[in-house]
């Protein structure tokens, strides 16, 4: 979780493999980020990126979400 | 407090209580409907517009049962109203709705660990849970391999597989509904011990009963800091004990937000581990990923898009017609008959020109309402609605609303009446407001005939292209103030944080039209109920406006009764207000009788102007409109003025149903008067500029 090695989601090319390490974001969502299972640790996979680059849609527990740049920008994670 | 007293008991004779509870999209309505056929009805939850479906059914020995539907959510840490709600009704702190019995969990089997997260929190609720392990086919295909009794023994609750759309796993549903006793659960997810101890001795503090009390105690645990300010379910003093346990929780190193959450996750996982395999499914494309990879591609995508689009709305325009031609020309053969049956009197006007005459405008309309259900329902069912708001996002976040509002604001064009009960699939409840606000801006088909005359008026002999162009301008101006307007709201009116967007994307499925003919069936009930009751009282006050007083001699042409009735006199009076946009006080009529519905304006102005009214030719009140002159002997009907009726016909919230669902919708006069504030300034502002504007400019 050491934040030199850490990246951000949102930076991610489309294909690329991460587990999550950590938040910069309001508590409320951090815990609805928590609650969809993006755990500390949780594995993902970025599947794609909205016709006009927003939202980033990722694999995270056997299933697709996507969420804004904006939101992704808030979660490091470390590449696999 | 009462409601939690009777819901304690769990007596068998009394008729059981079950609630079905599940994640958005995991199949839960159609197991309600597969259970409660039609004995079903649907309503509101007290004080909020949450829906609320109940039903009845009957358990494997034939006893009845009570069956509610709650609104699907992710966690009972809740953020939207619909999540709020199927927490308050687990936890027994709704007045008037007693605490189930017991609870079907329903899980998607091919997206098992995220669907368990709130079988995890249901756990700690200490009541009976069901879990049905439904979409096993859909799982199967994706190669997901589930070990029933691993799972069973792990989860320590009933599971039961099911193909809720083919009636799979329905007896062994109903026959673990009828255990007597229903068994409470016998595992949850293990705490650290230091949260274990907090919970408990928060619970201990709780003014409520006993097996509600963990439970709360873990709700209260974990919202942060700025939820526990608004909590209006407790007093001070517990939300201060709350407070202090998760400030003890922080000392000791841990996260009060996250540490709940991770530990069902590792729970969850550990029981997935033991239960779920994927065979060799690792690297394989998953037939939904292959669709997307056209679906959402920076082009196809877009040609996709906008083909679904333009197919819906061909449907809605054109082959609506047919039925729409069909129920115009029952009403009117219906009016005929109770015309020729009664001598001409009040009450036979009363009955052909104002009840008959007034319902069925709205009734018309039927056709394309249950058609944009449909299509609703297809883009639903199927998961293309998730990626509409996906490709849509990014142009919605430009004016602070989210890919959600796309499909609410585009159904507004055949009528805002069902674009805004579309809108209960926003979680937000700003963004949800909002889009309510904005979407009568949308053209809706009834200011078609008006725009249709107007531009007939104004360019009686151009080509057919000049005709569309103008009326793709009027369009367009819709749709600019509909974002304008929710830019504005958004930036000035309801400030704060944006919301996040956290979008399902569920894997395509083949849509079930009972399923959809169902919900067709039930919105095109809510929409006849809710407009009719409201268009029937106003088409009779309508009626009596344009009909009374009558004048004394009966021989008076039609349009000089119109021009004395209240109608005239409202016309008149309105006069000195609506000629500086260039209009007289007939159009004023016309304005004061589109407020029941805006299609109306032709008749009324049929009236006005003593034509008789054709359907198929409206060429005579073309040119009579053409004609028309001031006293002063200059036309009524300049280019300006068309111009600016059609901007107001655009612009202004002329539709009395309309006020009705937002009032329902938004459960306050508050907003529908806000609303009709807002747009008919707009409108009558945009007229103005258009008229005075183009007069300075130098046209007529
Ligand atoms: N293949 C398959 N589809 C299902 C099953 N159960 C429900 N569906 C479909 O999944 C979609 C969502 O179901 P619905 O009952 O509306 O979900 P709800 O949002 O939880 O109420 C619908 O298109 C259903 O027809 C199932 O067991 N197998």
């Amino acid at each position: 979780m050491s934040s030199e090695t850490a990246e951000i989601l949102s930076a991610m090319p489309a294909g690329q493999r991460g587990r999550i390490a950590g938040f910069d974001l309001p508590p409320e969502q951090r815990q609805r980020l928590l609650e969809m299972g993006l755990t500390l640790g949780a594995e993902f996979e970025v599947i794609r990126f909205a016709p006009l680059g927003d939202p980033i849609e990722i694999k995270v527990r056997g299933y697709n979400l996507s969420l804004r740049k904006r939101e992704a920008a808030g979660i490091r994670i470390i590449r696999l | 407090m009462s409601s939690v007293a009777t819901s304690g008991s769990t007596t068998d004779q009394a008729v059981r209580r079950v609630a079905i509870a599940g994640n958005p999209n995991c199949g839960k309505s159609t197991i309600f409907n597969a259970l409660t056929g039609l004995r079903q009805k649907v309503g509101n939850y007290p004080g909020v517009t949450v829906e609320r479906k109940e039903g009845s059914f009957f358990g494997s020995h034939g006893e009845p049962m009570n069956l509610l539907d709650l609104p699907g959510s992710y966690s009972l840490q809740t953020r939207s109203p619909d999540e709020a709600v199927a927490r308050d009704v687990l936890l027994g702190r709704l007045p008037g709705i007693a605490r189930p019995d017991v609870i079907i969990a329903v899980v998607d089997a091919s997206n098992l660990e995220r669907n368990l997260y709130l079988v995890a929190q249901l756990l700690e609720l200490e009541l009976p849970v069901i879990v049905v392990l439904n979409m096993v086919d859909m799982a199967e295909k994706a190669g997901v391999l589930i070990d029933l009794p691993a799972l069973r023994e792990k989860l320590g609750i009933p599971v039961i597989p099911m193909v809720a759309t083919k009636g799979v796993g329905m007896i062994e549903l109903k026959q673990a509904l009828s255990q007597t006793p229903l068994q409470k659960p016998k595992h949850r997810a293990p705490f650290e011990p230091l949260v274990e101890e907090e919970a408990q001795q928060l619970a201990n503090s709780l003014p409520v009963p006993l097996e509600l009390a963990f439970p709360e105690a873990l709700l209260l645990l974990t919202l942060h800091d700025q939820a526990l300010d608004e909590l209006a379910s407790h007093d001070g003093a517990v939300i201060d004990a709350a407070r202090q346990a998760q400030h003890r929780i922080r000392e000791a190193g841990l996260d009060p937000i996250s540490v709940l959450v991770d530990a069902r996750y590792a729970w969850i996982h550990s029981v997935c581990h033991a239960s779920v395999s994927r065979p060799g499914t690792d690297d394989l494309l998953s037939v939904s990923d292959r669709i997307d990879m056209v679906f959402t591609h920076r082009i196809w995508g877009w040609i996709v898009f906008l083909a679904a689009m333009g197919l819906m709305f061909f449907c809605i325009f054109t082959v609506a017609q047919y039925p729409m031609d069909w129920i115009k020309a029952v009403i009117n053969a219906f009016a005929g008959w109770v015309d020729k049956q009664m001598p001409e009197s009040d009450l036979q006007s009363l009955l052909t020109g104002g009840i008959i005459g007034g319902v069925g405008a709205v009734v018309v309309f039927l056709p394309q309402i249950l058609i944009l259900y449909f299509f609703l329902g297809i883009l639903e069912d199927t998961g293309y609605m998730a990626r509409a708001a996906f490709i849509m996002d990014r142009l919605m976040s430009r004016v602070g609303l989210h890919g959600k509002s796309f499909i609410p604001l585009l159904g507004s064009f055949a009528c805002a009446i069902p674009g805004i009960m579309a809108t209960r699939t926003i979680e937000n409840r700003k963004d949800r407001l909002v889009t309510i606000l904005v979407a009568p801006l949308m053209s809706c088909s009834a200011r078609l005939p008006v725009y249709a005359i107007m531009i007939a008026v104004l360019i009686p002999v151009a080509s057919v292209f000049a005709k569309a162009g103008v009326m793709l301008c009027m369009y367009m101006l819709g749709i600019v103030a509909a974002f304008l307007m929710a830019w504005f709201l958004k930036t000035r009116i309801f400030k704060g944080e944006t919301p996040m967007l956290l979008l399902e994307m569920p894997p395509y499925r083949m849509p079930s039209f009972t399923s959809i003919a169902l919900r067709m069936w039930e919105r095109a009930g809510l929409f006849l109920r809710r407009a009719g009751t409201v268009i029937l009282a106003l088409s009779i006050l309508l009626w009596a406006l344009v009909t009374y007083p009558k004048p004394a001699d009966p021989q008076t042409s039609k349009a000089d009764a119109l021009a004395q009735s209240f109608a005239g006199r409202m016309g008149h009076a309105i006069e000195p207000l609506i000629a500086p946009l260039g209009f007289d006080w007939k159009i004023g009529i016309g304005l004061v009788g589109s407020f029941a519905a805006r299609e109306t304006f032709v008749s009324t102005m049929s009236i006005v102007y003593n034509v008789e009214e054709d359907e198929d030719n409206r060429t005579p009140l073309r040119d009579t409109m053409r004609d028309e002159k001031h006293a002063d002997g200059t036309p009524v009907y300049t280019p300006l003025v068309c111009i600016g009726l059609m901007v107001f016909y655009v612009l202004a919230m002329q539709c009395i149903s309309t006020v009705a669902v937002v009032r329902r919708e938004t459960n306050s006069w508050r907003w529908p008067l806000f609303q009709l504030a807002y747009m008919t300034t707009l409108a009558y502002v945009a007229s103005l500029i258009v008229y005075q504007g183009g007069h300075l400019l130098g046209f007529q």
